[in-house]
């Protein structure tokens, strides 16, 4: 996983809440055996609509997406992730994220980033009013800025500290995990014997 | 001071724990399905790991096959290319496939119950958000992303942050003709989707211990719509009576052991939870949803609202949305809602105990002319009983389909799927927009509601149909 400290990118408005995994990605996508290549699903219901805000040429380049409370609940499919970054979204910005969600953007390396209602509802009215704004969000701080004057958003997000940590460094989940495999195998000598297994010995 | 049972499974699972960092968790069981497979076992692949423990994984086919022609190569090659990985990837990694056509095959959550593999205080994990359903037997189960489904296949363990722990009390005895499903979506109702966020909540109470497995299974299952990590209930001789006997269930000596250990696991009377909801079962009615989430739901005697009634302005203008998406008029009556397609299965109810009360409602009647009525068993072994006790014969009768095993229409990636601006009953779990099929328009129901409204057309209850012979 690449290492993410800062990025600063075209904001864009998502103004809802609820934005289900089938929103993001319908399930009749999800056939592919890749990572890549699924930006084709992205909203897909959505993006037929010409007013969709994703249609709008003034957020074109867009890599901050800022929406609504409740962003990602649903299914566990982390293929909305990769439809998001294949896209070319490095970060999402909304009040609330659905647990899983949340844990697949920093497996893969998107970031999310939790701020108040009122920032999401600033950033919104900032972006409506100045398209092609860009967003600037400091993983290292944890904070957000976009916009200058009166209109000008400043304020600091959320997100757990290891999984900052890890997307500063872009570790590698599995390699640390590896890192204790003693441990592992001292607990699995504890296991009672009685517990299931999908495979017998004969 | 004493611990809930939700804290008794996580701390005896914990392999390694740092301040600073999440827990290291041992995973029991781990689940597989085609669709958010195969890119961990690729990364598996490439690193150049295999499969730690290949006897705690059991792998199906659910998603994507049809449920029509399941002897057949399957016609989608999308989606025969990701079955054919998965069954690549099983041969490879040596991981136990049950794949279309095979006696165990099923949606996996109905799979794992069935033969016996869920257990209380397992941790159990798979790529699908409705693993909670195996929270009914006093187990920690949640749904996973395939980047953590890989780390599973590697190691057997997931770093995971401890939840909060929440109770959701049930008081009181649901009314007849009120199920775990009406239950559970008024539940949701009351907390909208995002009220579960963080914890691992245990549902308790009379209406809870009275219900059977299968009703359990329902609730839990559901417990990630309102946003938990996990939903969890107490195992007692209801639990222990549906597992003995089971194919993977312990035998013998190991039995009395496993059953003296999972008495064991009840919340502790000074225990305390973070947060805790009570419920009265006694005033629940049958339960439907008219918008476009699980949260968005209102007694079957009630009304689609008007979006005016909600305070909270982004409720309102969700509300609006919903209502336009499912070409609904603020303050119709719900039943007098048409629906096209009745849908009768998934993990949430496509279970024996569920086709036996739709046969029950629908024996000696016939499906409303206009309406199409789809019943899908969870798993060839509910196929296969149900038609040993003659079910398919009554729901054929009638004028339904009656099909193979998978998740089907629950979820609009098979060729199970309503047309744009169909409109569903569906005893499954989601009504997002276009869940079912692009432009479908869904309402979550419980199996006798869905049952009912087959017959009548309309979004019904058994207690608005005519006596059967009465015409």
């Amino acid at each position: 996983m690449d290492r993410f400290t800062t990025h600063t990118g075209v904001g864009i408005p998502l103004r809802r809440s609820n934005v289900d995994t089938d929103q993001i990605i319908p399930a009749v996508y999800l056939k592919r055996v890749t990572r890549t290549g699924f930006e084709d699903g992205l909203f897909a219901a959505w993006r037929n609509d010409p007013t969709f805000v994703l249609n709008n040429e003034g957020y074109a380049g867009a890599s901050v997406l800022v929406a609504g409370p409740d962003f990602g609940t649903g299914s566990s499919r982390e293929h909305a992730v990769w439809a998001l970054q294949n896209y070319g979204f490095k970060v999402v910005i909304s009040p609330r994220f659905a647990d899983i969600f949340r844990g697949n953007s920093g497996k893969a390396g998107l970031l999310a980033a939790q701020v108040d209602e009122k920032v999401v509802q600033r950033l919104w009215d900032l972006l409506d009013e100045h398209p092609g704004t860009t967003v600037t969000v400091d993983l290292e701080s944890r904070t957000i800025r976009a916009g200058e004057g009166v209109d000008a958003v400043e304020d600091s997000f959320d997100i757990d500290d290891y999984t900052r940590w890890r997307l500063l460094e872009g570790l590698d989940d599995i390699g640390i995990t590896l890192g204790h495999a003693d441990a592992i195998t001292s607990f699995e000598a504890t296991r009672p014997a009685w517990k299931p297994a999908t495979i017998h010995a004969h | 001071m004493g611990r809930t049972l939700a804290e008794k499974v996580w701390d005896e699972h914990v392999v390694r724990s740092t301040p600073g960092e999440p827990d290291l968790l041992y995973i029991d069981l781990h689940l597989i399905h085609e669709v958010t497979s195969p890119q961990a076992f690729d990364g598996l692949r490439l690193a150049g790991r295999t499969v730690r423990r290949p006897d705690l994984t059991l792998a199906t086919e659910d998603h994507n096959v049809p449920t029509l022609d399941w002897d057949k190569p399957i016609a989608d090659p999308v989606s025969k290319t990701q079955v054919d990985t998965l069954r690549r990837n099983a041969a490879e990694f040596g991981v136990r496939l049950h794949p279309l056509g095979d006696v165990e095959q099923g949606i996996v959550h109905v799979v794992g119950p069935q033969l016996g593999l869920t257990q209380p205080g397992m941790t159990i994990v798979c790529g699908d958000s409705h693993t909670s359903t195996h929270g009914a037997f006093g187990a920690i189960a949640f749904g996973i992303g395939t980047s953590e489904v890989e780390h599973v296949l590697a190691t057997q363990t997931l770093p995971q942050a401890k939840p909060r722990t929440m109770a959701v009390t049930v008081e009181g005895s649901l009314p007849d003709g009120v199920t775990a499903k009406d239950l559970v979506l008024t539940l949701i109702a009351h907390t909208g989707t995002g009220g579960g966020q963080g914890y691992i909540v245990e549902y308790r109470g009379q209406a809870i211990e009275e219900l059977s497995m299968e009703g359990r299974m329902t609730v839990c299952n559901m417990s990630i719509e309102w946003g938990a990590k996990a939903g969890l209930i107490a195992p007692d001789q209801t639990t222990f009576d549906y597992i003995e006997g089971r194919p993977e269930a312990p035998k013998g000596a190991d039995w009395d052991a496993a059953v003296a250990h999972w008495k064991t696991l009840v919340t502790d009377a000074d225990a305390t939870f973070e947060k805790e909801i009570v419920l009265d079962a006694s005033t629940m009615t049958p339960f439907v949803t008219w918008g476009t989430n699980p949260g968005q739901g209102v007694p079957l005697g009630g009304s689609v609202p008007f979006p005016e009634q909600y305070d909270d302005p982004s409720d309102r203008v969700a509300a609006e949305k919903a209502c336009e998406y499912m070409a609904l008029e603020a303050g119709t009556p719900m039943r007098e809602i048409k629906v096209d397609t009745v849908f009768i299965g998934s993990c949430t109810n496509g279970r024996i105990e569920d086709l036996r009360a739709a046969a029950e409602i629908i024996r000696g009647r016939q499906v409303d002319k206009d309406t199409r009525l789809l019943v899908v068993p969870g798993s060839v072994r509910v196929r296969l009983q149900a038609q040993d006790e003659g079910l398919d014969v009554i729901f054929k009768e009638a004028g339904g389909e009656w099909r193979g095993a998978g998740c089907s229409m629950c979820l609009g990636m098979n060729p199970d799927t309503l047309q744009p601006g169909e409109r569903s009953a569906s005893t499954s779990n989601r009504n997002f927009e276009g869940r079912q099929g692009k432009g479908g328009r869904t309402h979550l129901v419980s199996v006798p509601v869905a049952a009912a409204t087959a017959i009548r057309g309309t979004l019904s209850s058994p207690a608005d149909l005519e006596p059967v012979g009465s015409n």
